[in-house]
Parts: C-alpha cells; structure tokens; sequence
C-alpha cells in the first residue's frame, strides 16, 4: 500500500519533469470534486466518479499552486518513508518553512491536500496525513480487538463495561477486529440522545450496539460502522434529528458518501443503513413540538430533491422532503421528551423498530 | 407748493441738501485707485512687486510683438533695505514718442488697449500708471523713463509723477541722453515692497511666463544680485494679432449709448457697419427692422430707450460668429515645449482647441497635463493658469480654470480626485485662455469669470488630454500589474525545481535545467515587457535650474492668498 501511494507521487512528479524538459507547459489532473459530478447506482449503494476530471496547468496566476502541490507531495512521500503522520494543522504548520509558498490559513492547505488525495485515488490516511475530529462513541454489546502498539499484543475491549462513557473510534481501524451478538446498530445524531441511552442501558434490552455520530460522521467513522455491519451481517439503523440536515447531511453522507470524496466513497459509505427517524410522518404521529423551517432549510430541501442524485433516486425520501417543506416545521430527537423522558425508550423506539413500514430508504 | 413759496431766496439754497452737496466734489480716477489700492493688486508689499514687474513686462512684450520684434527683455530689482526696491524693465520694442510718454505712464484709463479688441496682455490701460501711482505713494519719487524709437532719434529721458486729483501727469524732469539701444524702453520705479521665493514669486512669474511664451527672452536679476537668463526656445514670433472691431452680441448698453456718442457715422446704418464687426449693409438694415428704428436716425440724436430699441433689434438679428483670425493661440507643440522645460514628467499631453465665442468675444482654450515623473504624488495636482501668455498667480480658487478643472471627472483618467475638490496625484493641470478680452473678476486680472461658454470649452479641452492621460496612466498600471506578476512567477520557479529535484532524485545541473525552461515556458506565453518606467534622462528638454526658481524659499513662505483673506477678515471687524 505504502509503495502504491511512493509510486504515484512520483509518476506524477515525473510527468511535470518530463512536460517541463519538454519547454511545455507541466499539467495535473484530479477528479472533480462535487456532487455534480457523482453518478448514484442503487444497487452499488454510494456516490461513484462521474469521470470529469479537472486539469490544472501551471500559468503565471496558477504556479503558487503548482508549486505548494509539489511540495505537499514531497511531504506526503517523507511521511510515508518515514511511516510517520501528520494532521491536517501540522500539515498546515510545516508549510511554513516553504517559504513563499506557504500556506497562509489552512482552508488552503487543506485544499491542497484534499487535491491531492484524489489525484492519487487512495484516502488522506495512506498518504499520511490524518485528520483532527474524533470519529464517535461506541457503547453496548460490542468487542472491539485492537492491537497494543508497542507489544503488538491484542487487547479486548468490552463496550459494555463502559459504565457511562463510551470507546471512542480511532482515526484508522483497518486493523480492528469485532466479537458481538447484537441484533443491530444504531447511529444516533446527537451526544444527548446517545447519553440517555447509554444511562438507561438501552442497547441491554433491545440487544444492540449504539454509535454517537456527533453530526456528519467522519471518515473513520462511517469505516467503522461499515466493517463492524460487513464483519457481523449487522442491519444499521440510523436515528437523526427531524430536519433538512439529519436527512441530506447526516444520514445521506454515512449511507452513501460524499461528493467533495467521491474518489474514496467506496470504502467510507454504509449502503445496507436504514432511517429510522424522526421521519416527517412521526412529527405528526407523535405530535411532536416542533420549529419554523428557516430560508436556508427550504433552500436545502429544495437543493436536495433537485440536485441530490441519491435523493433524486428515492421516491419515499422525495415525499418525505416534500412533506416537511409543506409542514414547514422541523423537529428535534430530545422532541419525544414532551411524552416523558423516557419516552423514547419505552414507546417510541420499540414502536420504529416494529414497524419497519415507518422506515425510509 | 405753497410752503415753497412763502421761502426767502436765502433760505432757497440753505437746506440740508444744500450743505450736503457743498461736501461733494469730483472723485478723480486716480484718487480713487490711491485709496482702492488693493483693487489693482497692490494690496500687500509681495504682491505690489509682482504686480510692479508684471504690468512693465506685460507692456513690454505688448509693444515688442506689435512692432513684430522678437523680445528681449531684462528685468532686474534691487533691494534699496528698509522694505525699499528698484525695480528696472528694459524691452527692445518701438520706444514711445516724446509726447505720448506722459500719457502712457502717468494718466490711469489711457491706453490703446482699451477701445480696440485684440488680444494683448494689456487690457485696460489701468496697470502700469498704477504703478507709478502706487511707487509716488510709498516712496515718493517720480518713474524714470528712457526710450528711443530709432538709430535717427535721439533718445529722451523723462521723470513722471501723477496729479492724483486731476488725473494728471506732472513731468519732473526730461532730457535728451546718450543710449546706447537703437530702440526700445527702460522704466525705473522705486517701491516698496518684499521680496519672497515660492509659488507666488517674481521669479515663479517670469518663469511661468517664458514657459508660455517660448519665443522670448528674459534676462533677470534677481534682489539677491543672481542673474537668471530665460533663453528664447523659439525663433518665431506668434502671428500677428489683428485688432478687430466689436461684434453687437458682445456690447452692453452702456457701451453702445457711449459709441453712438462718439461716432463719426452720420447714420445708424452706417454705425452699425462701421462700427461693429461682421454688420454688413443688409444685416444693419434687419437689426434696424427688428429694433424698429429708422436706418437713417442720428446715432447722436439717439435717445436711452431708442438705444435700448436698437440692443434688443441685435438679440434678435441672428449674426455670423466673429472672425477667428485675431485670435493667436501658444499652439499645443510649443506648450508641450513649456512643460518639459519645467517638469520632468512621464507623459505630456496638449491641445488646442478649435476657437469659440462668449457675448461676441471670440476665445480660444488651451490645455496640457504633464504626469508623472518627479512630481510629487500625494499633494493636489499642480494647476498653471495662463491668460493671453500672462500666468494668473493669485486667486487660483476663484478662477473659471479651477472650478473647470474640479468639475471634470479625473477619475475617468486614472487619477484620484475626491468630490467637489481638485485631484491629487504627480499631475500638473495647464490652462490657456486667449481671447480679445479676456473676462477677469476684477481689475487686478487675477481669476478668470465663470462664463458657461468658457467654463464649457475648458472642459472639453481638459477631457481630450484627460483621454490621452487615460491610455497612458492604464496601460502603466497594466504593466506594472504584469512585472508583479512576472516576479510572482519568478519567487516559485526555484521552489519548483527544487522539490522536483528532491522527489525524482535529479543532479544539480538537472535541476537547473528545470529553471531554466520554467523561465522560457513563462515567458514565452507572456511576451516581451514594454518598459514604461520613469527614466529623469528621457526627456532632454528638462532644464534643472529653471524648474528650481521660484522653489527656493517655498518652505517658509505663506499662501498669499489666504494671507489676503485674513486682512480682509480683519478689515470687516
């Protein structure tokens, strides 16, 4: 793998070389990055390249970019060799030593390195550089087998005897193996929902496993859950706020990836998860308090049955979109507090996963 | 009427009015300049100066090109101490004729000037006699004139003062002499006055005055005993300025009642033909037509009203502009001429426009902008004001010049201008105006009057130079936009080649190959660099010293103008 990524950066290095002893203008090239340009096959289940790529030629308004992608690939290949990582900020600080080719915020460092990772086609993780934001909370009934790595020895850890905090994903868990008998996963938008079912030891009565996503999940995140449901033939189940961004956001990134990554979706999507709430439907059959849809909801709504290509393949989910913008009104998960706090546990829950009709794709 | 009646014959001519009237008497001219002196341009020691030299040269030069003689004058001021100068001004013109001498330096209102319509520098016959006036009331000495009017003539020497209430001459002294110019005039004034450097200096006059008339030469001695010699730039004299009668749409009803008085013409008709400019016999018979009189009237028999009769029958006549020839413009080659002289700049733009007219007066504009270079950027531009090749010092706030100059959009050009105030920037603004008269607000003909007709043409002249500015000004900032973007390139090129060598393991000599073709793949798609950069040795025509005068003292010498404003200030209180 690690020869893979040395190999690439050098045939890339190699043709800016071989264009410049040439006396011709040096190009590079990388997918195009956004959801116009990602095909939805349903039955693949995630975003896949659509095939446009963007060139870049180094011209006088371009070569501060040509020369700062250079050198992060040169970074890139030292980390490697070295078998060492970097973040995304140490990226960021290391580039000023490159003097005027520096970076000046890291928005545009991360660019770069995002330029980057889908010009070689392989994941920012292999080339060394990983990112800052954790990749979400585990509890139930669930064994995770790591590695100790100074001794290389396996250890166990028992999600169950968590108490009530939680193990958190690290940023890489190719190497992870799993022991489980739970019947299911649940994904869960929001830290509070996740503490009320980890204090009431939910996942021990409904025998499951439950992940705090803590908003769009990350990268490792999404992995995670992927080869724990691959490994163990688990349904994922996937509990969001009510809202524009539950649904395209959250939801949409963990089952099918992401346009801005569409090169890498293939091993950072989830396509056998399922929606279980809050539908728009259950505002109304669970009369829940609920909040104005804002301008910039209806202009995702509008975004997303129109743009959307996974959306756009799912008719349940345009109705529902359709639904919430005529209901006008969004809903929270904490909403279901208004029937008791446990409410959730007891009645709304219990009801979803019975009736996998109330379900969306 | 019966109280009237019942008055002693005493009494008749005892009342109040009466007395009233035993206290008026005649003002002469001349007692009324004594006390209006500042009306003249003498209101302060700095100014009198300035206007003393200004008013000999102007007549000097006057004389000169009148008598189709290329001009060379010598000025020279000596400091007596005690706020005291000498003030010599020697032409090489026509001399003057033994009785006219009198008249010309001692009487105010006599001149040639005034009742003709030509363009000259001189206009109403007011300015160098209130000299003479200004020096008999500082110093009390009398004008000292030498001047011979040929090699066959003897030369005569004369001493004037004036009798200020009977707006007299007074000859103090006069003598054949020895001289050796065969023709030409020397005028000796004593006066008091300062001397200063900067904007508003003699020297920054003379100097002015050679920029727009580069066919003279002036040879200047200056208080300090420095001599400062202006060469002549041009062998030529300009063409002969023809006097030209004035045109009906141009004469007020005062005048027109004072020319019905004094004209030879029997009849109507005939004063309209003789004594104006394109009248010709058909035209005076509509203008009479129109005004309802009869062609053969008396003009002397003519009454106010019927005067009045005839000044709406011309409104309504429609008459052909005046001729255009009387009118000689500085030509837009000579001024570009000028301004290299004085300023070391980038670019210079000129022009002269097609002439116009304004109630009658034909008129011509001239304008020119010098950018760039060694100008100062952050100050307001630099404006030069000429009027018939006389540069106005003073009152530049008040002049149609400067209001027409706010009033064009600089921005348009390139260069930086905030509302409603003079633009800023390494600019200078040059203005000409050359007519057969030329409308000053007031006597001291310091600021040109806001005519629309001239404030319009002002414009016009200022816009087709600000459009040349423009090209330049943008295709500097184009260029310049380009080398940044050519150092750009040049800070990444090393950068490149660098970690190229450092990935793919290249030799040194490698990776200065890289460099290299990085330099010539550049370059190629962008093209030669045109160099726009200011180099001070482009332009030959620039004279160092002459730019120097009148800088000498600038830091320490105050705005006269806004000095004069304060005495006014305290004058009101």
């Amino acid at each position: 793998m690690a020869n893979n990524v040395i190999n690439s950066i050098i045939k890339i290095a190699d043709s800016v070389y071989n264009s410049i002893k040439k006396k011709e203008k040096p190009e590079v090239e990388s997918p195009l990055r956004s959801l116009s340009n990602v095909n939805y096959d349903e039955k693949k289940g995630y975003f896949e390249l659509n095939g446009k790529f963007k060139k870049k030629t180094m011209t006088a308004s371009s070569i501060k970019t040509f020369a700062q992608t250079l050198k992060m690939l040169d970074f890139s290949k030292s980390l490697v060799v070295s078998e060492d990582m970097a973040t995304k900020r140490e990226a960021y600080y290391v580039s000023k030593n490159w003097g005027p080719a520096m970076f000046k915020e890291q928005p545009e460092s991360d660019t770069v390195m995002d330029d980057i990772e889908a010009m070689l086609m392989v994941n920012r993780e292999q080339m060394g550089f990983i990112p800052e934001e954790k990749g979400g909370d585990i509890a139930g009934k669930l064994i995770v087998v790591d590695k100790d790595s100074d001794t290389g020895k396996e250890i166990k850890i028992d999600c169950t005897k968590m108490g009530t905090g939680a193990y958190s994903i690290p940023i890489s868990v190719e190497h992870l193996k799993f022991e489980t008998d739970a019947k299911f996963i649940l994904a869960i938008e929001t830290a509070g929902m996740f503490q009320r079912l980890v204090k009431h030891k939910y996942w021990k009565n409904a025998n499951c496993i439950l992940i705090s996503m803590g908003g769009v999940p990350t990268r490792a995140c999404r992995r995670f859950i992927r080869r724990l449901s691959d490994d163990k033939k688990l349904p994922v189940l996937v509990f969001t706020d009510g809202d524009p961004y539950g649904f395209g956001s959250i939801y949409r990134t963990l089952k099918v990836g992401s346009g801005n990554a569409a090169h890498i979706n293939k091993y950072f999507c989830v396509p056998q998860a399922k929606f279980i709430g809050i539908t728009p439907q259950d505002i109304v059959d669970y009369k829940l308090p609920s909040h104005p849809l804002k301008d910039v909801d209806f202009k995702k709504i509008k975004d997303l049955i129109k743009n959307d290509p996974f959306m756009k393949t799912h008719k349940p989910w345009q109705k529902a979109l359709m639904q919430l913008a005529k209901m006008k009104v969004r809903a929270e998960q904490q909403a279901l507090a208004k029937h008791g706090l446990n409410f959730v546990i007891s009645d709304y829950l219990p009801n979803k996963l019975k009736n996998e009709k109330t379900w969306l794709p | 009427m019966s109280d009237q009646t019942t008055l002693t014959e005493k009494n008749k001519n005892n009342t109040k009015a009466h007395e009233l009237a035993k206290k008026q008497r005649d003002i002469s001219v001349s007692e009324f300049f004594e006390k209006n002196r500042h009306l003249l341009g003498f209101d302060n020691k700095r100014k009198a100066l300035m206007t003393t030299i200004k008013e000999a040269v102007d007549n000097a030069l006057d004389a000169c090109e009148e008598a189709r003689v290329l001009p060379e004058i010598i000025v020279e001021v000596i400091d007596m101490g005690n706020d005291r100068f000498r003030v010599i001004v020697e032409d090489n013109g026509p001399g003057i004729v033994k009785n006219e001498i009198p008249k010309i330096f001692a009487r105010l209102l006599y001149g040639s000037k005034f009742h003709s319509l030509r363009q000259s520098r001189g206009q109403q016959g007011i300015g160098i006699s209130a000299s003479v006036l200004y020096s008999q009331l500082t110093t009390g000495r009398s004008i000292k004139i030498t001047t011979r009017i040929s090699k066959h003539h003897q030369a005569y020497y004369r001493e004037l003062g004036i009798d200020t209430i009977n707006n007299k001459p007074q000859i103090k002294a006069e003598k054949e002499v020895e001289w050796d110019k065969e023709n030409g005039t020397r005028v000796e004034l004593d006066i008091e006055a300062s001397y200063l450097g900067g904007n508003q200096s003699i020297d920054e006059y003379l100097k002015e005055t050679a920029i727009a008339n580069p066919h003279i030469t002036i040879i200047y001695t200056n208080p300090k005993a420095e001599q400062i010699i202006f060469p002549r730039a041009l062998e030529k004299i300009p063409d002969e300025c023809k006097e030209i009668k004035p045109h009906p749409y141009g004469v007020e009803l005062g005048m027109m009642i004072r020319m019905l008085q004094a004209t030879k013409a029997k009849t109507l008709q005939a004063f309209l033909t003789q004594e104006f400019v394109r009248v010709g016999s058909g035209t005076a018979k509509s203008i009479c037509e129109n005004a309802a009189l009869i062609p053969k009237t008396k003009p002397s028999k003519m009454s106010r009203e019927m005067a009045e009769q005839l000044m709406k029958g011309i409104k309504e006549t429609k008459l052909r502009a005046p001729p255009m020839d009387c009118l000689s413009p500085i030509g837009s080659e000579a001024l570009e001429k000028g301004l290299k002289k004085e300023i070391n700049a980038e670019f210079y733009a000129t022009v002269t426009r097609p002439p116009s007219v304004y109630r009658g007066n034909p008129f011509i504009i001239e304008a020119g902008v010098a950018f760039g270079g060694d100008q100062p950027a952050d100050h307001s531009i630099r404006v030069l004001r000429f009027a018939n090749r006389v540069p106005l010092l003073y009152q530049q706030g008040a002049c149609a010049v400067t209001k027409s100059i706010i009033n064009t959009a600089w921005r348009n050009y390139g260069i930086s201008q905030s509302r409603g105030a003079l633009p800023s920037g390494a600019l200078t603004v040059v203005v000409h105006i050359a007519s057969v008269w030329v409308p000053f607000t007031s006597e001291s003909k310091e600021a040109i009057a806001h005519y629309p007709e001239i404030t319009k043409e002002i414009k016009l002249a200022l816009q087709e130079v600000g459009r040349k500015l423009a090209s330049y000004v943008l295709k500097k900032k184009k260029i310049m936009l380009e080398s940044k973007k050519r150092s750009h390139i040049e800070k990444f090129m090393p950068i490149i080649a660098d970690t190229l060598k450092d990935l793919l393991d290249l030799k040194n000599d490698e990776k200065d190959k890289i460099q290299e073709n990085l330099a010539i793949i550049l370059e190629s798609e962008r093209g030669e660099l045109e160099d726009v950069g200011f180099n001070p040795n482009n332009n030959t025509e620039y004279d160092r010293d002459f730019a120097q005068i009148g800088r000498s003292n600038e830091d320490n010498n105050g705005n006269e103008d806004e000095e004069k404003k304060e005495e006014n200030n305290g004058g009101e209180q």
